[in-house]
């Protein structure tokens, strides 16, 4: 009735509406228990598909009476349920609805109703059980507080077909991470959702589907047990196939494809399995396609990005199937011109879906191009390509940025790319533009981009280091995020790379000296070793190693030591014994090791150990340490003989390594010389 | 499989199994595929070395000349066969593949396609066929594809007008030009390419190792046919029409169309006013009950929803009696009936009341007419009986010969169903209790009428039915007929089989003989009378001369005109006098429901003839469940 008054005469029948709703309210009140019930009843009938009469009700209390008639003992079953209807019904309406319900401590009290004998009662109460946990607005830890919850709720699954498809709808909504889901999965989720997946009813089928595909996320443990769940004499997977064939509606094809993949991803099923290979990988193919709706192309491309992103067989089959890089291009198209003209609602729904579809797009672009060359160049060659991601770098929204960040890393990987297209679209602007002040998940990825795009051979190098590259890496290697400082290191040594003499110059005094340490003393082995890397590549050609060691020479040498000593695997002392046969190689840094004899020793120790890498490194030392034309060649040989070196190489020009061997005996020719 | 090409190979088709290809729509796709299955072919073979072989021989130990009058050679185990001066096909045990003889393959001049001996039916709906290649010979330069009758056979697919192909050195579509477009990836030695042919909206895809990859060719034209062409040396494929399981799965893709051609049926648009099409179901089923003259569940029928019937109920009343007496082989009885009720209507059809007579003389012969049975010739109940065999929906003129096979009856109940059908349908309305004949009625409640109170007023009515059931043969047997299926008769012939013992020209008695041969001789006067007033009739010719016929064999139920005698025959006659009654009263001759099946069947098949794939996932039946 209030539907239709709405309209005109806003003010007046405001009031009005206000009264008819208290009204409702105090007939709850009535001391005549059949009076409340029929007081319940008109409510219902009142409130249903009105939002207004809704947040009246709330407004005037309601809430607190309904559910107290709920709780108390003495109500019948049917007030009982009926109460249980409208809260429902009061849910449905808008998300503050649900804040004031919420409030109110509308879940146990709906959790206790749960505990009754009556099903029609439990059925009303899991209904809006149901509408509350759907609502974004509503924190799903309430549903694990009260640990007696899951397993009542597990017990409630045999009741009915309501049941069913409202718990399964509960479940799938309030599993986040993996804490829930091992919760769920403690509890039995597994075998007592399986056989609904075989129900006759659509919903009930759906909604144990949907379970499954949250449960099974990232879940090695739940993923390898149901690719043995036997349902009606048939396997898991087997049955999910099913409901993957083309005549079955797109939602239960799309989410059992989600289901494949996950168990897939979890390495429940093996990657070259016919049911990924022949079956889920075309099905989120098709999802992609342009007769899908915008919401199901954005979740299959999502799915699928997912699924190929770490298996390059996967990648190469999806990138023949059906065209998809060209149906993809699509994605980029909303809103479209005639959607702009022909209506406002077809617009407003493509605007709300474009930057959904255009991350979607770029996700499903990183995860083919990831490994394979040919596909990246398909990628590249497709319409526009490098000027969508391009665009996509300086969109507003994040999670577009993101995965266009994401695509061109993934198209970084090619030589060619780096020389050709992305020096053509100048891709280094608008990345350098995204790094500054990105939250890290976008950093981590543009940085490793950069990585790339620093490297020797690419033409992007010069314009990024003029942009001021290096006080931004600097700024990453001090992060609290690893990826971050191990993506800023890796840049700085890439981009030190056969520098010269200013660049090198500039790292190191944007890093400062202090900050070297600091990463040489990282807890993290990846980041140790692209700090060393970073000093060798400093400590290259002799006037640089010169020029470097003169100025932050002790703290090198202190550094050194300092690795030498500790506790570090085979690969970071490798690394530091060549640095120091870098610093060997100077001319006056040569003095530094000659006159520390603690690190003569280290040397020696080296040239001496099990690992022959070690012996090795040790001996590109020594080698450069005795070379013959250079100035006080003479001295370094005697100081070194009386050191016993000369009988450790006389030694090791017997070893059967061949590399050490050749290394000692052109060590010991610069004696004889 | 066979692969051919040349003309000439055809006039040698009598080695191949041929087996007839239909043009109606859903069956045609096995039917269509075995036409091409020679040798059963198994995994790779010996191939390649193999076939370079037997080819060697074939070319050499054979002039040129004789090489398309001798098709057949055996070399050692293998078989090979020269299809064209460039390719051959080898056999060996149960394998068969297509290669390609010696030659350069070093222009397009070398190329040299097959084409399969049939196009595509468009009443398929969709079509797929797979070629494995065994071999990519010197170059790999294959096309896979579709080709129109006519076009050049010494060109790849693709190159030519109305030529379309797939090529696996570039993975280009060759959209009828020399150019190719970037369609797909490469393909060589090992894989498996699939042509798939969608005739519902025209358009071809490829698929690799059972992966789809995307459409290649839109807007195909009709009638075109499976090809496959090889240009270098040693090229080696072997096809696939469904002989063994596809590596793709196009049973999915089927099922996928299935869906989306009902849902477009299911979706259609009908009446926008309220009720409107209610109404109309409405209409249609109760025009159909009046028209067979089921007056009580007509009458109960238009009660419940409120409809008035356009015929009087004494009306239908009287057709029922006719149309039992007729379906019962009492024709004089019948002839009788209707001059009673009807004075002027035989008067007015003399035609129509000759081949009523004609149809009583047979029943003479039969022993079941009136007019014999009194005279004490006793009628095995066999041949009284009406056994239970609907009949075709539409109007003779429509279909002289049932010819519209929309529904076969499950005839494998054999004899004794006749009976216990026979006996369920004189108890049952248009409800029956078995399980074999139930389709005959729910079609009539597929729409949103209330079906309960129908099967109440169905009870009701065969309780009725029961009460009143006459001495052999009850009226409602009818409810049987009622259906959009036609008989077939070879159950039923196995019923006259049966019974042909107990048989006896005009039950025996030789005063009904003599009285047949008089009536015999009564006919032969009309029907000379007839030609005299209106002209030469040829149908009333053949119809008197069969039924003559008869007489000249001593068996006459077993006598290749015996059919005549099928109670199933008495059908026919009953119908045009059901109709011929109700034009005298302005009511159309065939009920609305029958002509909206009937029409919908020949959509389908026109469909079918004028290329329209979607028929495919259609059938009128579907929609009788």
């Amino acid at each position: 009735m209030a539907c239709v008054l709405e309209a005109p005469l806003r003010m007046s029948v405001l009031s009005e509406v206000t009264a008819s709703s208290r009204h409702y309210v105090d007939r709850l009140f009535d001391p005549d228990p059949q009076k409340v019930l029929q007081g319940v009843i008109d409510m219902k009938n009142a409130v249903i598909g009105n939002n207004k009469q809704k947040a009246n009700l709330i407004v005037l209390g309601a809430v607190p009476r309904l559910l107290y008639l709920l709780q108390q003992e003495t109500s019948s079953t049917e007030l009982r349920t009926e109460c249980a209807v409208v809260l429902g019904s009061l849910a449905m309406g808008t998300e503050n609805n649900v804040k004031s319900l919420l409030d109110c401590h509308i879940i146990p009290a709906l959790l206790q109703g749960l505990l009754s004998p009556d099903l029609k009662f439990i059925e009303a109460c899991l209904r809006c059980l149901r509408t509350i946990f759907t609502s974004p607005v509503t924190p799903e830890e309430l549903l694990y507080t009260d640990a007696t919850v899951i397993p009542h709720l597990m017990a409630l699954l045999s009741r009915s077909r309501y049941t069913q498809e409202y718990i399964c709808q509960i479940f799938s909504h309030c599993c986040k991470g993996p804490d829930h889901q091992t919760i769920l999965f403690n509890h039995g989720a597994v075998q007592n959702i399986a056989h609904l997946l075989v129900s006759t009813s659509y919903k009930v089928q759906m909604q144990a589907l949907k379970c499954f595909s949250v449960l099974a996320f990232e879940n090695p443990q739940v993923s390898m047990t149901l690719v043995n769940v036997l349902v009606d004499g048939e396997l898991l997977p087997q049955i999910f196939v099913k409901m993957l064939q083309r005549d079955k509606p797109i939602e239960m094809q799309l989410t059992s494809a989600k289901c494949l993949t996950y168990m897939c991803r979890a390495g429940a099923i093996r990657t070259d399995d016919n049911c990924i290979v022949l079956k889920t990988l075309p099905c989120l193919v098709r999802m992609c396609s342009k007769e899908r709706l915008l919401e199901e192309r954005v979740e299959g491309a999502e799915t699928l990005a997912y699924l190929i992103e770490t298996d390059v067989e996967l990648q190469r089959i999806a990138s023949i199937t059906d065209h998809l890089i060209a149906m993809l291009a699509d994605y980029f198209k909303y809103p479209s011109s005639v959607s702009a003209i022909t209506d406002i609602k077809r617009l407003d729904h493509d605007l709300k879906h474009a930057h959904e579809l255009r991350q979607a797009a770029f996700k499903l672009y990183a995860s083919l191009g990831a490994n394979d060359e040919d596909i990246r160049k398909k990628i590249i060659e497709t319409e526009n390509m490098m000027d969508r991601i391009v665009n996509g770098l300086s969109e507003s929204s994040i999670k577009v940025r993101l995965a266009a960040v994401r695509c061109l890393h993934s198209l970084s990987r090619s030589v060619q790319q780096l020389r050709t297209s992305f020096q053509d679209h100048a891709v280094w602007k608008p990345l350098m533009k995204v790094l500054q002040n990105a939250p890290d998940e976008i950093l981590v990825v543009a940085s490793s981009t950069l990585c790339n795009l620093l490297l020797e051979f690419s033409p992007s190098k010069e314009p990024i280091l003029e942009s001021g590259a290096v006080e931004l890496l600097c700024s990453l290697t001090q992060s609290e995020n690893l990826a971050l400082r191990v993506n800023g290191i890796w840049a700085l040594m890439n981009m030190a790379f056969q520098a010269e003499q200013k660049i090198k110059s500039d790292i190191l005094r944007g890093l400062s000296t202090e900050q070297l340490f600091q990463l040489l003393s990282d807890s993290d082995v990846n980041v140790l070793m692209k700090t060393l890397g970073l000093l060798r590549n400093l400590l290259s050609t002799r006037p640089h190693i010169d020029h470097i060691m003169s100025s932050h020479g002790k703290q090198i040498m202190q550094a050194v030591t300092l690795i030498l000593e500790g506790e570090h695997n085979i690969e970071v002392k490798e690394q530091t014994l060549c640095i120091l046969a870098n610093i060997a190689d100077g001319t006056t840094a040569k003095e530094l090791i000659m006159t520390n004899d603690d690190i003569l020793q280290k040397i020696k120790y080296y040239m001496s150990h099990s690992n022959a890498k070690l012996q090795l490194a040790a001996m590109f030392c020594i080698s450069n340490l005795v070379w013959n034309e250079e100035e006080g060649s003479q001295e370094r040989q005697d100081k070194l003989r009386d050191m016993g070196i000369v009988d450790i190489l006389h030694k090791l020009s017997q070893s059967s390594d061949p590399n050490l061997c050749d290394k000692a005996k052109t060590a010991l020719q610069q004696y004889l010389a | 499989m066979i692969w051919i090409q040349v003309e000439h190979y055809k006039q040698k088709k009598s080695n191949i199994r041929n087996i007839p290809v239909s043009d109606s729509p859903g069956a045609t796709r096995r039917g269509y595929m075995w036409q091409y299955i020679l040798c059963k072919k198994a995994p790779h073979s010996p191939l390649p070395g193999f076939h370079h072989q037997a080819s060697t021989i074939a070319s050499t130990a054979m002039p040129p000349s004789h090489r398309s009058h001798v098709p057949f050679m055996v070399y050692d185990f293998c078989i090979c066969c020269i299809l064209s001066p460039l390719l051959c096909l080898v056999f060996c045990g149960e394998e068969c593949c297509l290669g390609r003889l010696t030659g350069h393959g070093k222009t397009p001049k070398d190329a040299a396609s097959v084409r399969a001996t049939h196009p595509i039916p468009a009443a398929c709906g969709i079509y797929y066929f797979e070629v494995k290649i065994v071999s990519k010979g010197r170059d790999g330069y294959m096309g896979i594809g579709l080709s129109a009758q006519g076009v050049n056979m010494n060109r790849l697919p693709g190159w030519d007008k109305h030529s379309y192909g797939y090529h696996g050195d570039d993975g280009h579509s060759f959209c009828s030009s020399g150019t190719g477009q970037p369609y797909g990836p490469t393909f060589t030695t090992g894989d498996v390419i699939g042509c798939c042919v969608n005739l519902i909206n025209n358009t071809c895809f490829y698929t690799k190792n059972g992966h789809s990859l995307g459409i290649a060719f839109t807007d195909l034209p009709p009638n075109l046919y499976p090809t496959v062409g090889l240009q270098t040396p040693g090229e080696v494929v072997d096809a696939n029409f469904g002989q063994h399981p596809f590596v793709f799965d196009i049973e999915d893709y089927m099922r996928e169309w299935r869906t989306k051609i009902q849902a477009q049926i299911d979706r259609f648009p009908i009446g926008d006013r309220e009720g409107e099409w209610q109404t109309m179901i409405q209409k249609m089923v109760s025009s159909y009950l009046v028209h067979h003259g089921y007056c009580a569940t007509a009458e109960a029928f238009a009660r419940s929803t409120d409809q008035t019937v356009l015929e009087e109920l004494a009306s239908i009343k009287n057709r029922q009696r006719i149309q039992k007496l007729v379906l019962a082989g009492r024709m004089g009885e019948a002839i009788e009936t209707t001059q009673q009720l009807y004075p002027s209507l035989l008067e007015r059809n003399p035609n129509l009341l000759f081949a009523l007579k004609v149809r009583q003389f047979i029943e003479m012969v039969n022993g079941t007419d009136s007019e014999v049975r009194c005279l004490g010739g006793h009628s095995p109940k066999s041949q009284d009986s009406y056994p239970v065999s609907p009949r075709s929906f539409s109007s003779p003129s429509m279909s002289p010969s049932h010819g519209m096979n929309i529904h076969s009856l499950a005839t494998s109940k054999g004899s004794s169903t006749h009976f216990s059908g026979y006996e369920s349908s004189c108890s049952n309305g248009v409800i029956s209790n078995k399980a074999h004949q139930s389709y005959c009625h729910s079609k009539h409640q597929s729409t949103s009428l209330n079906v309960p109170e129908l099967n109440n007023i169905n009870v009701s009515r065969s309780q009725q039915a029961n009460s009143y059931s006459s001495n052999d043969v009850d009226m409602e047997t009818e409810h049987y007929s009622n259906g959009v299926a036609e008989t077939s008769s070879n159950g039923f012939l196995n019923e006259v089989d049966s019974s042909q013992l107990r048989r006896q020209l005009c039950g025996g008695s030789q005063a009904a003989i003599e009285r047949m041969i008089h009536f015999g001789r009564e006919l032969q006067a009309m029907s000379e009378q007839l030609r005299r007033e209106c002209g030469k009739n040829t149908a009333n010719k053949k119809m008197l001369k069969d039924a003559f016929s008869l007489l000249a064999y001593s068996d006459p139920w077993s006598s290749p005109v015996g059919n005549q005698l099928d109670p199933i025959q008495r059908e026919p006659v009953c119908s045009v006098l059901n109709s011929a009654i109700l034009e005298t009263h302005n009511l159309p001759k065939q009920p609305p429901l029958a002509l909206a099946m009937g029409q919908a069947s020949q959509c389908l098949g026109l469909m079918a003839r004028s290329g329209i794939g979607s028929c495919a996932f259609a059938t009128v039946e579907d929609y009788l469940h």
